[in-house]
């Protein structure tokens, strides 16, 4: 025993110059591989939509695979005026339309549920595990769910019925996660403040929470927005006769075999963008106004 | 009808969370109007609850409170003209300090431009006119105190609760917003009732000084009054200044009694407000910690001082105007001399001395 512990300063390695430190200001070799990865992830998430949004800028003579032919806009025409595309425009509208209804109607549950939740109440946990609950359950099975119950109850299935339904069934729980985050940044004694000095139970909401949550609040609707816009597995079921645009996609991967079907995908990227920009923009828009009011 | 008096009484007041433990339990008070009022007591004694509970934050289990000459239980804080200071000033993130300010008359539908002016006067109350304008995150600690404070006093209410206003505060500013607290206090002229766990800050401020401990209090009365004349072992030892000693009854000589102590004559105490003891009894006395005077063996004791008990010197601070000894003199306590600096200093001690600790008998304190 003593033997082994009196040898033990000769085992004891040298510091190597294998140690992760800078030196001389540079960057350790860590960097390198670890952007490199960071790299690679970024290809592998971003490229496939690039060839996507590349080749639907083809001309006339344009196909379905890599090397692009020519450069023009003619496929995104041809989508809005051929009919055999199908019901392009229809879809988008209907799309636009129920995803709108559908961040409403999460905005305003989630927040509700955040305001619920604020205090422990018996059962509390039980009624938590309900409302995040058909996260689990397979989108398909529960479209599928959706369609006969409304067959069931001699109901027409249709976009804002029972797809309605179908995606609050998804947009709904993710809203509440999201909510309860935000939520657990509102210092409840902002409210006792309120009270204090007299707002009412609405006043307190309307005067403090709100303004206080607004980031928060955005959030979950950007979130309701984009769940339901690409909703498909859920609405496949339960759209009825007329397509959402998720849906009317997909049939014209079965049916379409030009390049309108990636001047699709680009307009729709384009549209996503423009509701990510317009949310992130009213955040920084909330959060300037306080500045310059600030500034005064 | 309405009345401006701030007055208060709380008789019987109880509050418990679980039904089973009670963390006000039965507390009967008066607090004149005008008064600056101190609760304090280690965490967890009851006394935000208190607070809490005079706000119209919390109801009480039981008992009265009366403001005013009102009983004011489950009235909101508007209609008992209450105003209430957070601990951490609970400032709105999103509106500026005059948005702040003006949030009570906002709420009561007041039009903006009235609300503004008023908030705008209040601001130059407290001195805050340059940054009206600024959101609660861009101001100092200190700022955001005054804003709390005006924010509070703009609903005009006959008493103002301030739940540990000074403990975000660093040293120094906390004893300049001590005085600024002070100020406001009789600029305003009504009732505050201030929460703190610190000595200094209630017998710097308050009129009334109300010691609690687990859910009861301990002693109530003017500054002076508890910091020199502790009740018991408990107000003496959390008010600080004071040793603490406790011994057996060994005679009693009418005004006085003889304390059994490490002592060879014991100690001689009078009784003061004590109304009697026995021999045998198990009595507590104190000694304020600026009556001792430390002898070197050997020497004269001061004309008057009788008791002299032999002690160690265990350690030695400095503390500028005095220089703090702390002494082995009784075995199970504490026991601390304050020797003014330059009466130290005409003979210092060093670690291991040993001294007689001192004290004139008339200093000596039974307590309860």
């Amino acid at each position: 025993m003593s033997a082994v512990l009196a040898d033990m300063p000769e085992t004891v390695a040298p510091a190597t110059s294998k140690a992760i430190a800078p030196s001389k200001g540079g960057r350790p070799w860590t960097f390198y591989v670890l952007a490199t990865l960071f790299g690679l992830y970024v290809i592998a998430l971003y490229g496939p939509m690039f060839c996507i949004y590349i080749l639907s800028f083809q001309d006339i003579r344009g196909g379905l695979v890599f090397p692009m032919k020519g450069h023009s806009l003619h496929w995104f025409v041809d989508l809005f005026t051929q009919v055999r595309t199908g019901d392009v425009k229809g879809s988008f509208d209907r799309s636009i339309k129920l995803a709108v209804i559908v961040t409403v109607i999460t905005v305003v549950v989630s927040f509700l549920a955040g305001l619920g939740f604020r205090k422990r109440f018996r059962g509390d946990t039980f009624v938590f595990y309900m409302m995040i609950g058909s996260l689990v359950a397979p989108g398909l099975v529960l479209g599928l769910g959706t369609g006969l119950l409304f067959q069931a109850l001699g109901l027409n299935a249709s976009w804002y019925s029972s797809a309605l339904g179908a995606q609050l069934s998804w947009t709904l729980p993710f809203g509440v996660l999201v909510m309860f985050a935000v939520m657990s940044r509102f210092d409840h004694v902002w409210e006792e403040a309120a009270y204090d000095l007299g707002a009412s139970r609405w006043q307190s909401i309307r005067l403090v929470m709100i303004p206080v949550l607004a980031p928060g609040l955005v959030a979950v609707a950007l979130f309701g927005f984009t769940l339901s816009y690409d909703e498909f597995a859920r609405s496949l079921q339960t759209a009825g006769s007329l397509n959402t645009l998720p849906l009317e996609i997909w049939s014209m991967t079965l049916n379409v075999t030009s390049p309108s079907l990636y001047a699709l995908g680009t307009v729709t990227t384009i549209v996503s963008f423009i509701v990510i920009g317009a949310s992130l923009g009213s955040i920084v828009l909330i959060q300037k106004k306080r500045g310059s009011q600030a500034k005064g | 009808m309405k009345n401006d008096r701030g007055d208060i009484e709380l008789a019987g007041v109880c509050k418990s969370f679980d039904g089973a433990t009670y963390v006000v339990d039965g507390v009967n008070l008066r607090i004149a109007d005008g008064a600056y009022c101190c609760f304090i007591g280690p965490s967890g004694c009851g006394k935000t609850t208190i607070l809490r509970m005079i706000a119209g934050h919390e109801d009480p289990t039981a008992g009265e409170i009366v403001i005013g000459g009102q009983n004011v239980v489950g009235l909101a804080p508007v209609q008992r003209r209450t105003a209430m200071m957070f601990q951490s000033y609970a400032l709105f993130p999103h509106l500026t300090v005059r948005e702040n300010i003006a949030f009570a008359l906002r709420v009561r539908g007041m039009s903006k431009t009235d609300r503004l002016r008023a908030a705008d006067a209040m601001i130059e109350k407290v001195r805050l006119t340059q940054f009206a304008d600024r959101l609660p995150a861009q101001l100092s600690g200190g700022q955001q105190q005054r804003v709390a404070l005006a924010r509070a006093a703009i609903t005009e209410p006959r008493v103002l609760l301030l739940d540990e206003p000074l403990s975000a505060l660093d040293e120094q500013l906390r004893v300049q917003m001590r005085q600024e607290l002070r100020r406001m206090q009789q600029e305003l002229g009504i009732t505050f009732i201030h929460v703190t766990h610190t000595q200094l800050e209630a017998i710097a401020l308050a009129d009334l000084v109300v010691v609690m401990e687990q859910g009861k209090i301990k002693q109530a009365g003017a500054a002076r009054d508890v910091y020199a004349h502790p009740h018991d072992r408990y107000v003496a030892e959390f008010m600080g200044g004071q040793n603490v000693l406790s011994g057996r009854v060994e005679k009693v000589n009418g005004a006085s009694f003889t304390l059994a102590q490490v002592a060879p004559d014991g100690i001689e105490v009078p009784l003061q407000a004590r109304p009697t003891v026995s021999v045998g009894d198990k009595v507590d006395i104190a000694v304020r910690r600026d009556d001792v005077a430390l002898v070197r063996p050997g020497r004269d004791l001061p004309p008057g001082y009788t008791t002299s008990l032999p002690s160690r010197v265990l350690a030695i601070e400095y503390q500028g105007y005095f220089v703090k000894v702390m002494l082995d003199t009784v075995p199970d306590d504490e026991f601390v001399a304050y020797v003014p600096e330059k009466t130290f200093f005409a003979d210092p001690f060093t670690v291991g001395d040993v001294v007689m600790a001192t004290w004139a008998t008339g200093s000596a304190l039974p307590l309860a």
